[in-house]
């Protein structure tokens, strides 16, 4: 197995120590940073977002996996900056105003990190203009909205309307979950996509950016 | 009157499967020693941060009926509109595992210790949901020592936020419970503060009071199935 399969199935089994030292070693012989993130600790990521979705593995094996890919993306980041490497898109993610259940999000954001979008989490209870504000401050192309209560889920069409109201539409685009959340319900207000789990909302957020 | 009181956390740690079923695995699914062993670390954060306490106040249904009307935003017509009036006894209740735990959670989020803050948030909230139970159940005991309801009453919780009862209608509850002796507070988006925390209206009744059919207009957009799972338990699903 070359250096970075071996830092990919580090990734994929959550190994801290293995993937901070194939990380190191692969920065001394690889040459490319661009390169190491995408074939070692992406590629690592997509594998565990794969099994994810075929119900192999569970949420706690994904996030171990991911603050594996941390400590090694932690390690390269230098170096992505030099090379000038973007990101695939940046995303705003937040639970809508009202709603304090953050861990979907929280885990739609760490999917979507490992996918290699950068991400600006809000946290919870985020109001509509905010939301607009963060995606028009960080030049943001996808919206991922999350509710956990019925009596929030309105505030999604709040977020959905503003963004049109202030001629962000074709730019940037909405993507609603959260248990409540339905496909129709997405429809019905408008949004781009729905996203029933979290290894979904991360191949919606590919198609919304012309990136799967 | 108020009657608050308090748990002691290691009343309240849930079964390592509630908290792995929260989390999408399967009851009975084997899981690696790793995750046992996240779950285990879980568990003895939830009793070293949590400070568990509740309160609980009598209610009648008049009061109810100007508390729930609230901020006057609530769907037109929902369960807990037709429920309450056929309730014999209710109470507000208001729960929260304190401060601590949540600071814990959020810091281990932020330094990325991702799994066992999900793990804990896991533990957390299985726990919270049991204090209110057991809180709810010492009054519900109480009630029947004093005969004033019968023994096949049954009781049950609903909450701000779920079944078209508005968020907002948190600020009267607050107002007539007064939770802030148990350190619980509101912000002005109607969550509460500290996040680990319950509140609600407990409807004592007979069974089949607590029964609806899910074929309200905001259902048709609602996925979740809590409300089917608790009738089903009453034997009223």
């Amino acid at each position: 197995m070359d250096t970075l399969s071996d830092l990919a199935d580090g990734v994929v089994n959550g190994d801290e120590s293995k993937v901070s030292a194939l990380t190191a070693q692969a920065i001394d012989t690889e040459g490319s940073a661009k390169r190491i993130l995408d074939d070692g600790l992406i590629r690592g990521m997509t594998i565990v977002g794969e099994r994810f979705k075929a119900h192999e593995i569970f949420l706690p094996d994904v996030l171990m996996a991911a603050k594996a890919m941390y400590v090694g993306l932690g390690l390269l980041r230098p170096l992505l900056i030099e090379e000038n490497v973007d990101s695939l898109a940046k995303v705003v993610v937040g639970s809508v105003q009202g709603d304090l259940h953050d861990i979907g999000k929280n885990l739609v954001g760490i999917m979507l990190k490992g996918a290699g979008f950068e991400v600006i989490d809000l946290g919870n209870d985020v109001s509509p203009s905010r939301f607009v504000e963060a995606a028009k401050e960080h030049d943001a192309s996808v919206i991922g909205l999350s509710a956990l209560l019925t009596t929030t889920m309105p505030v999604m069409k709040s977020v959905v309307d503003e963004v049109r109201s202030q001629g962000l539409g074709d730019r940037v685009k909405t993507i609603v979950g959260g248990a409540p959340v339905s496909e129709d319900f997405a429809r019905k207000i408008g949004a781009d996509a729905y996203g029933f789990d979290a290894a979904n909302a991360v191949d919606k957020v590919k198609t919304l950016v012309g990136k799967n | 009157m108020n009657d608050t009181s308090t748990v002691a956390a290691a009343e309240l740690i849930p079964s390592r499967g509630a908290v792995l079923e929260l989390q999408g695995i399967p009851r009975g699914h084997v899981v690696p020693r790793e995750i046992e062993s996240l779950c285990d670390q879980a568990m003895a954060l939830f009793v070293q941060t949590a400070e568990p306490a509740g309160i609980i106040k009598r209610v009648s249904a008049a009061e109810f009926a100007t508390i729930y009307a609230g901020e006057g935003r609530n769907e037109p017509q929902t369960p807990v509109a037709e429920i309450f009036p056929r309730a014999d006894r209710l109470a507000l209740i208001a729960v929260t595992l304190g401060p601590s735990i949540s600071r814990e959670i959020s810091e281990r989020f932020q330094s990325d210790d991702l799994a066992l803050a999900c793990m804990l948030d896991a533990v957390a909230s299985v726990a919270a949901d049991h204090l209110a139970e057991t809180v709810q159940q010492r009054h519900v005991d109480r009630r029947r020592e004093l005969k004033e309801i019968d023994q096949e009453a049954r009781a049950l919780r609903y909450s701000p936020g779920y079944c078209g009862w508005h968020l907002s209608g948190q600020r009267a509850l607050f107002g007539f419970l007064d939770p802030e002796p148990i350190g619980l507070s509101l912000r002005d988006s109607f969550l509460m503060d500290p996040l680990k925390s319950v509140s609600g209206v407990v409807l004592i009744g007979a069974g089949w009071i607590h029964a609806f059919d899910n074929a309200y207009p905001f259902c048709t957009d609602c996925h979740a199935r809590g409300c089917r799972e608790r009738m089903d338990v009453l034997g009223q699903g």
